[in-house]
């Protein structure tokens, strides 16, 4: 299968998908099948515990999105490496490696939860792996990871940042403050607008004045860019691993990663404004089933290790659910806890 | 003893004429007492340079801050001293620099950004509130914020609507915020050295018709903390609270009634959040009426909530309802008559505190 990267030049690369699975390998790839079928399967149930009122408040799914993050997680060291993402945090999260059971008594409100109850859906962080949120207001981690590139620029890690964004969040002040700072101090943030097509219920072509928002901005700012088939595992990966290679070497970078979400916006959002076939269009392509194709094509995963894999990942997100049901609520002793550094 | 006691104020400009420039950055002139003589900006510059020698994580960002020495030459000297790595001057993006100030702090260093005034931390409030104040909280804990926020705050000269908030109140209602706001140069270095070694964001509020503001001050390093008011004139029969650039009116107008017989002790919270109260309620416990000043608007200001707490601890204590001599509730106008009447001047501080003593 042939998928397009298109740089600002203009120039389109050709990614070829045999020859990028060869690069990843069977180990890799197995693990990036095995990280995408944890996300689609944690956001399925937490989908389902949120219809049983066992999590309120805001669920934004990633799902069908998957191939995005994960093509770029694999090349990054969380050690040196920051990202930082929208409220559409749960991937970024289990890429990271954060356990499902704190990320899902999280999203159930307990004090066992990522972040002892206190962020819910939109707010998952990690110190240890360099993952800075998880934010709630559409732009607004921009400058955020745009200062975790600050960070390894002046304390000369070799590190790099990679900060998430929506279509919807591209109109915001932050991304054009963010990628004129950044460039201007050849700072290595990467930065990837997951152009889904919708932000909320408004179609990006009502929002944005352009649609290949990354290949017309990015002039502008004096920065490279690509844009890639988000549905499409290699190109991610492919298009990560160059970019990031330019971050690397001081030079940064805007990324549009054309894709499709199946959910609405959020739970409650029964998506009204798009019709069922343009749905069942880019069900068509999901990332994860082109994936598992692949793996049984290449002889690296036959049947019946796919249906162990998948029956090991109900089991891990079954676990989180009977870990948050069983956790506690935090105590109250929480209420004005950590409102001040401790 | 209070700090503008033990350290007064010098009326005179004898840093202009010494030296031949007022905005000398760090380096105070040695006095023969084994104190410095610093004005208010100096003080700051001070407290940066001195912090920035012993925390190589700590960095200067904003608007003109190097190259430009500052738009107020507080950070002036700081370029030549620590390079364009550690002071670092921005685009006009104040949105951008105070998020991206979030993202450093939550990757192990420590920003001090500069607002080139304070009317400028609007385009970036966003940042300050819903990222600044509450990541701690929202992160439980994870990732504090070691932040400090500085410039200007208040009515600048003649500068119209704009240019002359006064943001204390704004900053208090949040949690998660520090806010300091000085009246002296002695305060001022203490409180920003105190910012600069804790890990909350500080809304660290100055005063630019302060920044000339000449003290003796000690050479050796002291700390002032967070919460800690100070008295800055002892009285008997009205307390005023009185902040920033307001000390100074609060101190004119005490200076016009003592004249009349009237004793006012003068309290300076220093910082607003968290709150000294227990020192202005102890004041009150000894005079029995108060009078709150500030720059703030009445509607929400600083004035109703002291007047507030002071009626849940000393309710019995007082003998006139707590005053609040404020900037009156209009946009700054140009005009210099209706500017001077806008702002809490020591004229309304005076009728403010005869009315509270019933005189």
């Amino acid at each position: 299968m042939i998928s397009t990267a298109q740089t600002a030049s203009g120039a389109m690369a050709v990614i070829d998908a045999k020859a990028v699975r060869a690069e990843i390998g069977k180990d890799r790839l197995l693990k990036m099948y095995r990280q995408m079928l944890l996300i689609r399967r944690f956001e399925e149930q937490a989908s389902v515990a949120y219809e049983a009122r066992k999590i309120a408040g805001f669920l934004h799914a990633y799902i069908g999105q998957e191939a995005v993050q994960t093509g770029f997680y694999d090349h990054l060291d969380p050690k040196r490496d920051a990202t930082v993402t929208s409220y559409r945090c749960h991937a970024l999260a289990l890429l990271c490696g954060l356990d499902p059971k704190e990320l899902m008594a999280e999203l159930f409100g307990k004090v066992t939860g990522n972040v002892r109850g206190k962020g819910g859906s939109m707010h998952f962080f990690s110190k240890e792996k360099n993952m800075l949120g998880g934010h709630g207001i559409v732009g607004g981690q921009i400058p955020v990871g745009t200062g975790a590139a600050f960070s390894a620029k002046y304390k000369k890690t070799g590190g790099v940042s990679v900060t998430y964004l929506g279509d919807g969040a591209s109109p915001q002040g932050t991304f054009h403050e963010s990628l004129n700072m950044a460039s201007l101090w050849n700072l290595p943030a990467i930065y990837v607008i997951e152009n889904n097509m919708y932000g909320m219920g408004t179609a990006c072509t009502r929002a944005s004045s352009v649609q290949d928002i990354a290949a017309a901005k990015a002039p502008g700012y004096n920065m490279a860019s690509f844009t890639f088939d988000g549905l499409d595992l290699y190109a991610s990966w492919k298009t990560a691993q160059q970019a990031i290679a330019l971050a690397r070497s001081g030079k940064p970078v805007l990324i549009e990663a054309k894709t499709y979400r199946y959910r609405g916006h959020s739970v409650s959002d029964a998506a009204t404004y798009r019709t069922k076939e343009e749905v069942d269009k880019y069900k068509l392509l999901d990332p994860i089933e082109r994936i598992k194709a692949d793996l049984i094509t290449e002889k690296w995963l036959t049947d019946a290790g796919a249906e162990q894999l998948y029956e090991q990942v109900v089991t891990q997100i079954k676990e989180a659910l009977t870990f948050s049901d069983e956790s506690p609520e935090p105590p109250l002793s929480e209420l004005t806890r950590h409102v001040y550094a401790e | 003893m209070s700090a503008l006691m033990a350290h007064p104020l010098k009326a005179s400009r004898k840093l202009d004429t010494k030296q031949g420039d007022p905005l000398n950055g760090h380096k105070g002139v040695l006095l023969s007492d084994g104190n410095q003589l610093l004005s208010m900006r100096m003080a700051l510059c001070q407290a940066l340079y001195e912090e920035m020698k012993r925390d190589p994580t700590i960095f200067v960002m904003g608007e003109e801050v190097a190259q430009y020495n500052g738009a107020y030459k507080v950070t002036k000297g700081l370029l030549d001293e620590f390079g364009a790595e550690r002071v670092i001057d921005t685009p006009i993006t104040e949105s951008g620099f105070a998020g991206l100030a979030v993202g450093a702090a939550m990757t192990g260093l420590r920003p001090v950004i500069e607002f080139m005034s304070w009317n400028f931390s609007f385009p970036a409030f966003d940042q300050i509130i819903s990222n600044a104040s509450k990541m701690c909280y929202m992160t439980g804990g994870m990732f504090p914020i070691p932040l400090v926020m500085r410039g200007p705050n208040g009515a600048g000269p003649r500068v119209s609507s704009q240019h002359s908030h006064a943001v204390e109140a704004l900053y208090s209602h949040f949690p998660g915020l520090i806010v300091v706001s000085p009246s002296t140069p002695y305060d001022a270095k203490g409180l920003m050295k105190t910012a600069l070694r804790q890990n909350n964001p500080v809304c660290f509020l100055e005063n630019e018709m302060l920044y000339n503001y000449e003290q003796d001050i000690p050479t050796s390093e002291y700390l002032i903390p967070f919460g800690k008011g100070d008295i800055k004139r002892e009285g008997t029969d009205c307390t005023i609270v009185a902040i920033s650039r307001s000390v100074h009116w609060a101190l004119e107008a005490a200076d016009e009634l003592a004249k009349e017989g009237i004793s006012c002790e003068v309290v300076d919270p220093r910082t607003i959040k968290p709150l000294d109260i227990e020192l202005i309620a102890n004041s009150v416990r000894k005079t029995n009426r108060c009078v709150v000043v500030e720059e703030c608007y009445k509607t929400g200001g600083i004035g109703a909530e002291i007047a507030t707490q002071l009626m849940e601890l000393v309710f019995d204590d007082l003998d006139a309802p707590v005053g609040r001599v404020t900037t009156t509730e209009n946009p700054m106008p140009y005009a210099a008559n209706l500017e001077h009447e806008t702002l809490p001047k020591p004229h309304r501080i005076v009728a403010a505190v005869k009315k509270a003593c019933y005189r």
